[in-house]
């Protein structure tokens, strides 16, 4: 039977290689979208390098055991700046491209070979 | 005066965070309507003099509370912050220690001068300057300061989004285009920090910097492993932030489209990086952390050799003086680098007391060389003969003095740092790598910049077209505070190196930072299994 922690982990995989996919390209849009995917993979290893729980209360109520909360803490702490990091390279890609008048990575459409798409 | 004192006393780490903080909000009530028209309306113009008074006034405070820290730190007591008095490892810490102290004193240094030079007009050419630059040194500061791994973290982010902004000041289409590579490169190093965090801490259960030295000590088997892997991750970051082979790339082109100013604050943003290196590698993955000590000793050595010849040899071909001083700046990280990657205190001694020397040096190149550029009308600061400079004798010796520095001639403490790095690792295996790479590397540093005074001040053409105009007496003032800092280095060299020999054994002496941080008998529950203690 597959296990929880696999499944995740793949799962985590897959994201992160797409997002690594998307930084790669040449244009600012696909870049922005794969940071973010990136950035959605890395909170949820944060989350779960706090160990997998089942059963357990996400807080200290009543008996039982109680899932890890210090990640859970610092994935809010990651998502807030991931938020505000977005926002601003969203907008710093907006400006590039007018700036620039393209929306390649460096500033100009690429000389030789059919784009950078 | 004496409560204010007793204030600062109690409070000295978090002081020097607040203040900026509050500083930049200040700035941000003051307003700012932006660009040129400010100076002309008597109203912007007035909200301009308060915040350059408001900065100024700020950045010096700054700077006494940094003289302030160093001086305490040098007692050798290890003056720990608990905020919120949240005991250690649960709350956050800030740990005065002596390498923390001269890193803020260092950034109050480059701070001070840098604001001076941009109040002679470079802040009124955008909006909020100088908010953003007291939020940079607030997360510069913090990062310094703090003993706590995601606490770093965040300051990084702070200090990375002030530096953004910073980067942008003054917009033109180079600072977008190299904006776009800065941001998505440290946003990609970002991701890889907290992951390498994230690992630290599933294995460790800790995040703060004393406690997790102590467990990653403990860890055996795969577990070791994993701690190694994690340490590279954080190698990874940190390189990328201090701009090691083979992550400098953006280093030279970033550096060449900041203006002036923002690059000359930048020089201390790589030693942010090495800062990190030298905290988590020497303190977490230190010579007595168990089967994962010294992860990255075989990798730093060898990658900051290659980066200080890298980067000679890149200031050798750049074409523009900025991108010559960007490429001297990823050329002096290596040799600090290879200093601390010795893992000697000895080593590490010197390496701090170059850092300082080659901060404070290219800090005042970058602005020098923007002063040098307006006065060669359109060839600005490219390096093909144009007419000549308007004061060349004033501006020649300024180069030279700086450029002997850089290169490290004697009485200047460059020569001092470089050679007390070859002295430091007399003996050791590395040694004649270090010695080929150290004194190479001198030498194209002076074959670059006689090269670059050549061209700029001799290889010249009959003036045609307007005569630029002479630079401004503050610009001037703040390039001479630089060169003024670098003779102090050299003439109280001693106790500056004593002050770094006792930060290098302070950082070796993990039991006694361990126990200031977290106690004599500290207990935790962690790693955390569920069970209820």
């Amino acid at each position: 039977m597959i296990t929880m922690e696999a499944l995740v982990a793949s799962g985590l995989g897959v994201v992160t290689a797409a997002g690594v996919y998307l930084l790669l390209r040449g244009r600012t849009f696909p870049v922005v979208l794969g940071l973010t995917l990136i950035g959605y993979a890395v909170n949820v290893f944060i989350f779960v390098m706090g160990r997998l729980w089942s059963n357990a209360n996400p807080l200290l109520v009543g008996e039982g055991p109680v899932a890890d909360p210090l990640p859970q803490a610092l994935v809010l702490t990651a998502i807030v700046i991931g938020f505000a990091t977005t926002g601003f390279v969203i907008e710093l890609a907006l400006r590039s491209r007018h700036e620039n008048g393209s929306d390649h990575v460096d500033g100009h459409e690429p000389q030789s070979r059919e784009g950078a798409r | 005066m004496n409560g204010l004192l007793e204030i600062w006393w109690q409070h000295a780490p978090v002081l020097s965070v607040v203040l900026p903080s509050l500083t930049a909000v200040l700035l941000l009530l003051i307003g700012d309507q932006g660009g040129m028209a400010a100076l002309g309306g008597s109203h912007g113009g007035g909200r301009l003099r308060w915040r350059r008074r408001v900065t100024l006034v700020s950045a010096l405070l700054g700077l006494v509370m940094a003289a302030g820290m160093v001086w305490r730190a040098s007692l050798g007591e290890v003056v720990v912050y608990r905020l919120g008095d949240w005991p250690a490892p649960f709350g956050i810490v800030l740990v005065l220690d002596r390498l923390s102290a001269l890193m803020v004193l260092l950034t109050c240094l480059v701070a001070l001068p840098v604001l001076w030079y941009a109040s002679g007009g470079w802040d009124a050419r955008g909006r909020y300057f100088h908010a953003v630059f007291q939020f940079q040194l607030m997360g510069l500061c913090g990062a310094f300061l703090t003993g706590d791994m995601f606490n770093l973290f965040v300051f990084f982010e702070v200090l990375l989004i002030a530096s953004y902004v910073l980067l942008l000041h003054g917009q033109g289409k180079e600072r977008f285009r190299m904006g776009v590579h800065y941001v998505v490169l440290n946003l990609t190093a970002s991701g890889l920090f907290l992951i390498g965090l994230a690992m630290l801490y599933a294995l460790t259960g800790t995040l703060n910097m004393a406690d997790m030295a102590q467990r990653v000590a403990l860890l055996e088997g795969e577990n070791a492993v994993l701690a190694r892997v994690a340490a590279l991750v954080l190698l990874v970051v940190f390189g990328l932030k201090a701009a090691l082979v083979p992550l400098y790339f953006w280093l030279p082109g970033t550096y060449a489209a900041a203006s002036a100013p923002v690059a000359a604050l930048f020089a201390i943003m790589t030693k942010v990086g090495v800062y990190s290196i030298i905290r988590t590698h020497w303190v977490i993955f230190g010579a007595d952390a168990g089967e994962a000590a010294l992860a990255v000793a075989d990798w730093l050595l060898p990658v900051a050799l290659i980066t200080s010849a890298l980067g000679v040899l890149g200031a050798l071909a750049a074409h523009s003086m900025s991108r010559l001083v960007a490429y001297l700046t990823v050329s002096s990280v290596g040799t600090i680098m290879a200093g601390v990657g010795l893992f000697t205190p000895e080593t590490l001694s010197a390496a701090l007391y170059y850092t300082l020397h080659s901060t404070i040096v290219v800090a005042g190149l970058f602005l020098l060389v923007e002063q040098v550029a307006a006065q060669r009308g359109d060839d600005t600061d490219h390096l093909r003969p144009a007419h000549a400079v308007r004061e060349p004798v004033l501006l020649g010796l300024m180069m030279l003095f700086g450029a002997a520095s850089a290169a490290g001639l004697p009485p200047l403490p460059g020569f001092l740092g470089k050679l007390m790095i070859l002295q430091s690792s007399h003996g050791l295996s590395a040694q004649p790598w270090l010695w080929t790479v150290v004194l190479g590397v001198g030498f194209l540093t002076i074959v670059v910049l006689a090269r670059a005074g050549v061209v700029v001040f001799w290889h010249v053409q009959p003036a045609v077209g307007v005569a630029a105009s002479g630079n401004s007496a503050k610009m001037l003032s703040a390039t001479w505070v630089f060169m003024a800092l670098t003779v102090a280095l050299a003439v109280m060299a001693a106790p500056v190196k004593q002050y770094t020999d006792d930060a290098a054994a302070q950082l070796g002496d993990r039991a006694a930072y361990q126990r200031a941080v977290l106690g004599e008998q500290a207990q935790t529950t962690r790693p955390y299994t569920g069970a209820r203690p």
